[in-house]
């Protein structure tokens, strides 16, 4: 393959090669494709403890206050005689949220496919800044880390939802994970915010100024371009939570007032006044509105990727796929009031947030068609990669449809903070973007390990999977509308809401079950490490360049010169081709034209 | 222009100032959360209508500025090859960041003589902002410090000449977004109430 690219003269610089001692190569290295092996496996560790978790209140909900062992054996004294505490309740909710949205789905996410892929597919040697993004990733170790210990403090971890409104989070009394349970999970976010926008620093110089020759901006793969907006959201909306955590710890531990007003604890009277948490929220969803495309982009990108290559036929609307994810990062940032419709903000303001999130719906029906037109017709490769991709878009849609309803500031009064918003994002950038990272890690496996992943495993582990992810957050749609409010600890004492019991134990069931099956590919992806089948040069016939690089990992990427690039990257099936597949560094033929893309 | 060409120098070196153009971002971005977080509360009733801001601002305002100057002359100096004179602007320069950062302190006092504290029960959301962002914007200015004490280490180390001084533009544009920075504080707490 690189018989080609040898015509051309060496002016690139080679890969260089120094001696690596086990600690520069396994633990602070700085070479982007151990630290995205690095992200995988710490965010594949914190992914195991938010989904435990999951599975724990899950069948609090389903046998509330029953006798359960397991959780004599995991809560320890937050289940006497294993009976689930209702403070523990509360806290396994919040660290479940902020675990799976921030460490799991934006850190081993977009830590891992934007490390691994950026520089492989632009063609470069490494990162920008390669010391920086070591920092990176030793950054969010340490944050989690400390969110883990925050698990086992006395007082309890925090306890105020992953949004962490005040009063909650702010006061220090006011519940038992309110205490050192929330300093350590501000200590910890704080840290985590910084080790993000250090990586999509890197991230975004990377992908404007490393690119090999020949790759402008409109022959990068998806992937890229969702990697690189993705890094452009985090840049600019992840500072906004870091004003918002600062103003928090000055109410907390200085005394201000800035989201405190007049408030009682136990008869006493604190000095706080005229302050607001509303404040809080708008800061807070500024970022938390982005932060769900931050998770979902990458996602977007890697489906776009694995469908075009399984199917083996070009992208469709390779530039409308462009627009509709520039359209979504500029919408994301001016949509987060649908979070408030009830939070006592002013209606005004409430239609015109609906406006503009029910405009979201816009780019988002150009991918999911885009993407169904792809497969439209394709030489489809059922591999679990493509099942996956498959069950992304349909989760998507799925989920995206309950957003018209939530985005509607008359139609969400009734059904805020119920099931139904619960079952809305969770398949809508919870299941989907664990679909396209499950999606993204069967088909880089091959890259980053050199084995590939066993494909009947891979087959029971998204059948299973998929079935449960339904099962679970379907029904979650029915409880909503009927009034079952989100987060509470036990709903036995309404007698309104005893026809959700059944459903809940429908629900705790198909939890229990899509949790136990991770097992299947947890022990997947550890054996496949070691007994997994080699390899060859390029297993699904891709046309990107990281297929070009050596299977064995080089410092440097490429033996000798990078590959040059001569067309885009999706040259699939292309007619006056004797393949039909034409990787992006093989120059275009006498005559041949590129495609008008 | 087309990024993609350029020898890996050129290219690395480019990368190294557009990352700190988008660090620049991400900072502006901090402040104008606290910015936009000053103007929602300004409908508070307990807000101060007609604060009047020390007079160390307007002082620390003015060297401010004067620093970016002197730092424009030390670059200028160091491209013609002055080394003694760049030497003597970049000493200049970090004198008046710290004299910007005592300047700041001698402000607070006389918010403190006014009544208002930072924070407790004789403190004001409205000084509480001011004390904020004031103090952040210092922290900031600290780690533009730093970054000068290491310009000078390797100024007097003779690392810099007209062909090779990325670590000293750095540096500069760092000096000049935090002056540019407190430009744009100092008018929008004159003239937001």
């Amino acid at each position: 393959m690189s018989a080609h690219a040898d015509n051309h003269a060496h002016d690139d610089d080679h890969g260089h090669h120094h001696k690596e001692t086990f600690v520069t190569k396994y633990i602070f290295s700085q070479d982007h494709k151990m630290i995205a092996k690095q992200y995988l496996i710490t965010g594949t560790i914190m992914g195991v403890i938010g989904v435990l978790m999951s599975m724990m209140f899950r069948m609090q909900i389903a046998w509330p206050e029953e006798p359960n062992v397991l959780f004599e054996a995991l809560l320890g004294k937050w289940a006497p005689d294993g009976v689930m505490d209702a403070d523990i309740y509360l806290a396994l909710v919040t660290i479940h949220g902020t675990i799976m949205v921030f460490f799991v789905l934006t850190a081993g996410l977009s830590g891992t496919f934007s490390n691994l892929l950026i520089p492989l597919q632009i063609g470069a040697r490494d990162m920008a800044s390669g010391f920086l993004n070591m920092v990176s990733y030793w950054l969010f170790f340490v944050s989690s880390v400390i969110m883990v210990i925050s698990l086992f403090v006395e007082a309890g971890p925090a306890a105020a939802g992953w949004t962490i409104y005040p009063p909650l989070s702010a006061l220090p009394m006011a519940q038992g994970g309110s205490g050192m349970g929330m300093t350590l999970w501000l200590v910890s976010m704080a840290i985590f915010i910084a080790s993000s926008l250090l990586g999509s620093l890197n991230y975004v110089v990377t992908v404007i100024n490393l690119r090999t020759k020949g790759m402008s901006m409109t022959r990068l793969p998806l992937t890229i371009w969702a990697f690189f907006v993705t890094a452009i959201i985090g840049i600019i909306s992840f500072p906004v939570l870091l004003s918002a955590a600062l103003l928090l710890i000055m109410d907390r531990s200085f005394g201000t007032s800035f989201f405190l007003s007049d408030i009682f604890i136990q008869g006493e009277v604190l000095h706080y006044q005229g302050g607001s948490p509303v404040l809080f929220e708008h800061l807070f969803w500024f970022l938390g509105h982005p932060e769900v495309y931050i998770v979902i982009l990458p996602a977007m990108g890697l489906v776009s990727e694995i469908m075009a290559s399984n199917s083996r036929k070009p992208i469709f609307g390779y530039r409308a796929m462009i627009a509709s994810i520039l359209a979504i990062a500029f919408l994301s940032t001016i949509v987060w009031g649908h979070h408030m419709f009830i939070s006592g903000m002013n209606p005004f303001l409430g239609s015109v947030f609906t406006f503009t999130t029910l405009l979201i719906a816009i780019p988002s029906a150009v991918k999911a068609f885009n993407w169904i037109t792809t497969l439209w017709k394709g030489n489809l490769q059922m591999n679990p990669a493509m099942l996956f991709s498959i069950g992304f878009v349909s989760t998507f849609i799925t989920g995206g449809l309950t957003g018209i309803i939530l985005g509607d500031s008359a139609l969400d009064i009734n059904v805020h903070d119920t099931y139904f918003v619960v079952a809305h994002f969770h398949l809508v950038m919870g299941i989907s973007a664990l679909y396209g990272m499950f999606a993204g890690i069967y088909h880089w496996y091959p890259k980053m390990f050199g084995r590939m992943l066993n494909k009947n495993l891979g087959y029971i582990h998204f059948w299973v999977t998929a079935v449960c992810a339904y099962g679970v957050f379907f029904p979650m749609h029915f409880i909503g509308m009927a009034g079952l409010p989100r987060r509470y600890y036990t709903n036995s004492n309404f007698p309104l809401f005893d026809d959700t019991a059944n459903a809940n134990v429908i629900i705790t069931i198909f939890a229990l079950v899509g949790g136990v099956v991770q097992i299947v590919y947890l022990y997947n992806f550890f054996a496949s490490i070691f007994y997994g089948k080699k390899t060859v040069q390029n297993p699904w016939k891709s046309t990107t360049l990281e297929w070009t690089a050596p299977i064995k990992h080089i410092h440097g990427n490429w033996e000798g010169e990078i590959p040059h690039v001569y067309r885009w990257a999706y040259d699939y099936s292309k007619p006056g081709h004797d393949v039909d597949f034409v990787p992006q560094n093989v120059p275009l033929k006498d005559g041949e034209e590129e495609l008008q893309h | 222009m087309d990024l993609t060409q350029g020898t890996p120098q050129e290219k690395n070196s480019r990368a190294k100032k557009m990352m700190l153009w988008f660090g620049i971002i991400s900072l502006i971005m901090s402040f104008a959360g606290w910015t936009s977080a000053f103007v929602v509360s300004s409908s508070r009733p307990d807000w101060l209508k007609d604060f009047v801001l020390p007079n160390a601002f307007v002082v620390s305002t003015v060297v401010i500025i004067i620093s970016s100057f002197t730092f424009i002359l030390a670059k200028r100096t160091l491209k013609s090859g002055n080394h003694k004179a760049t030497m003597l602007w970049l000493f200049i320069t970090l004198i008046l960041g710290v004299v910007f950062i005592f300047n700041q302190f001698s402000g607070f006092q006389q918010i403190i003589d006014l009544g208002y504290n930072f924070t407790g029960p004789t403190s004001n959301v409205t000084m509480s902002y001011i004390y904020l962002i004031a103090i952040v914007h210092i922290l900031h200015v600290v780690v533009g410090l730093f970054c000068l004490l290491v310009v000078i280490y390797n100024h007097f180390k003779q690392k810099y000449n007209s062909e090779n001084m990325l670590g000293f533009e750095l540096a500069a544009t760092f000096w000049h977004f935090i002056d540019i920075l407190w430009v744009y504080l100092f008018l929008f707490l004159y003239f937001v109430r």
